[in-house]
Parts: C-alpha cells; sequence; structure tokens
C-alpha cells in the first residue's frame, strides 16, 4: 500500500540528489549544464517538501512545490535567454571566458 | 519486503544514476536526456506519496517544457560538447571535498533534529483522487490565493524580461 516508505529514506534520496546537482555547479564548465544542476537541486528540494508533507499530512507542501515549480520555470526562461544573449556577444559559452569584469 | 518499497530503490536507483549521468556525460544533449530520466521517476515518487497532482505537473512542466526549451537552446547554440579550455587542477577535488561535507551536514541536520509529531486535523491520507484534488484546489484557491496571484506576475515577469533580453537593439551588428 502507498505510503509505507518511511520519511527518511526520502530524504536520503533528496539529500543525495541535492549534493548531485551542487556537485555538477561545481566542476561542470558547460553553463547549461549548470542550469540543469540547479534544476536537479530545485527538484530535490521539492521532493523534501512532498515526503515532509505527507509525513505531517498536510497538502502545504505539494502547493509548496507548485509555486517551486513556477518560479523554476521563469528562472530557466530567462537563464537561457541571458546565455543566448552571451553567446551572441563571445561566441562561446564557456564559463572560463566569462571575465569580462576583471580588470 | 513488500512490493512499494522494493519500487522505491528500483526508482531511486534509476533517479542516483541518471543524476551521476548528468554529472559524467561530456555531451550536453545526452545531459539533457538524463535529466528528463530524472525528472520521469521523482515523478513516480510524488505518485508513491500520494501527490498525483505534483506528479502530473511535474511531467508536464519539467520534462516536458523545461527540457524542451534546453534541448531547443543547447541545439540553438550548439553547445553540446564544449572544447576544454584550461583545468585548474584543485578545482574537481576541492569541489568533491566540498560535496562531501555538505552531505554530511545535510544527514546530520536531517535526521538528528528529526523528530515529527503527525498533524491529524486535517486528514488527507486516505481520500481518493477526485477528492484529494477538491481538497488540493480548495487549499490553494483559498489559504494561498495571494501566493498564486503572484506566481503569475512572476511568469509575466519572466516573460517581458526574456523579450527585452534577446531582441535585437535596432542598428546593432548581431
Amino acid at each position: 500500500m502507498p505510503g509505507s516508505v518511511p520519511l527518511s529514506y526520502y530524504l536520503a534520496i533528496s539529500a543525495l540528489l541535492f549534493i548531485m546537482g551542487s556537485l555538477g555547479v561545481l566542476i561542470r564548465r558547460n553553463p547549461l549544464i549548470i542550469f540543469m544542476s540547479i534544476e536537479l537541486m530545485l527538484n530535490s528540494a521539492n521532493l523534501a517538501f512532498v515526503a515532509f508533507g505527507r509525513e505531517m499530512n498536510v497538502l502545504s507542501g505539494q502547493i509548496m512545490v507548485l509555486f517551486v515549480m513556477t518560479v523554476a520555470a521563469a528562472e530557466v526562461a530567462v537563464g537561457l535567454a541571458l546565455i543566448v544573449i552571451i553567446f551572441r556577444n563571445k561566441h562561446s559559452i564557456d564559463v572560463d571566458l566569462m571575465n569580462g569584469l576583471k580588470g | 519486503m513488500n512490493l512499494t518499497l522494493i519500487l522505491f530503490f528500483v526508482l531511486a536507483v534509476v533517479a542516483v544514476a541518471s543524476a551521476a549521468g548528468l554529472l559524467i556525460s561530456r555531451n550536453a544533449v545526452y545531459a539533457a536526456l538524463f535529466l528528463v530520466l530524472n525528472f520521469a521517476s521523482v515523478a513516480v515518487f510524488y505518485l508513491l506519496l500520494g501527490a498525483p497532482f505534483i506528479a502530473l505537473a511535474q511531467v508536464t512542466v519539467y520534462a516536458g517544457a523545461i527540457m524542451v526549451l534546453f534541448l531547443f537552446v543547447i541545439m540553438l547554440l550548439g553547445g553540446e560538447k564544449l572544447p576544454r579550455t584550461y583545468i585548474l587542477p584543485w578545482q574537481r577535488p576541492t569541489a568533491i571535498g566540498l560535496a562531501a561535507v555538505l552531505f554530511v551536514e545535510a544527514g546530520f541536520l536531517l535526521f538528528q533534529r528529526l523528530q515529527l509529531s503527525a498533524n491529524l486535523a486535517n486528514p488527507i491520507a486516505a481520500v481518493n483522487t477526485t477528492e484529494y484534488l477538491q481538497i488540493f484546489s480548495e487549499q490553494l484557491f483559498n489559504q494561498y490565493l495571494l501566493p498564486f496571484e503572484v506566481t503569475s506576475i512572476v511568469l509575466l515577469v519572466a516573460m517581458i524580461g526574456t523579450i527585452v533580453l534577446t531582441k535585437k537593439v535596432k542598428g546593432e551588428e548581431a
């Protein structure tokens, strides 16, 4: 029956996915993959929200997830637009080349 | 070991493996497809947790809309593979060390303070899907009406921002 998996299992998987997302942000150079890693982190936070909501027997967790998804969609749209104009200016999207502010 | 637990572990393996695939694949298109797989497995987690609406929103919004946008931009820019530039020798070990520290911290916080008191005032545990959707929408449009309206403004601002950012300025060489 549903609901027989303990909360701690979900929290462990959520923490693991969050760590992998942060690792992706730290080691990858492609800004598109960095963005995907950020999505992975948001997603793992959503999983923790839903798991806690089920444990506390409230729906607020799921409604928060809806809001997080909306903000993530907005963030992806603006972020990808930024990547597109950076590509237009520098003809590359390597994060190591984005050092225009360096003195 | 019951069936739900087996399903959970299979999904956990799929989720972690696809996240690892996202981390190590050199090609951005493969990384995006690994992320779609990860989103799909998380959607099944939501179903296991009794959140069918969130599961379907996950599939349509994340795995559908957002990932299509990602793939579109990857192919538009030709950013599948970046040529290797210089490599910082300390970057990867440092990152892995920091991630391990974060993992220990997260585990400590989550499991040290995990003393939940089940709130039984609003039982949603044993309802069917129709009742679930009714309770969900009642809460969303009563208690959370203001945040719901604010998200519409967030989306509007994102839309305008995207258009303004990518619009070509007149006379500018593009």
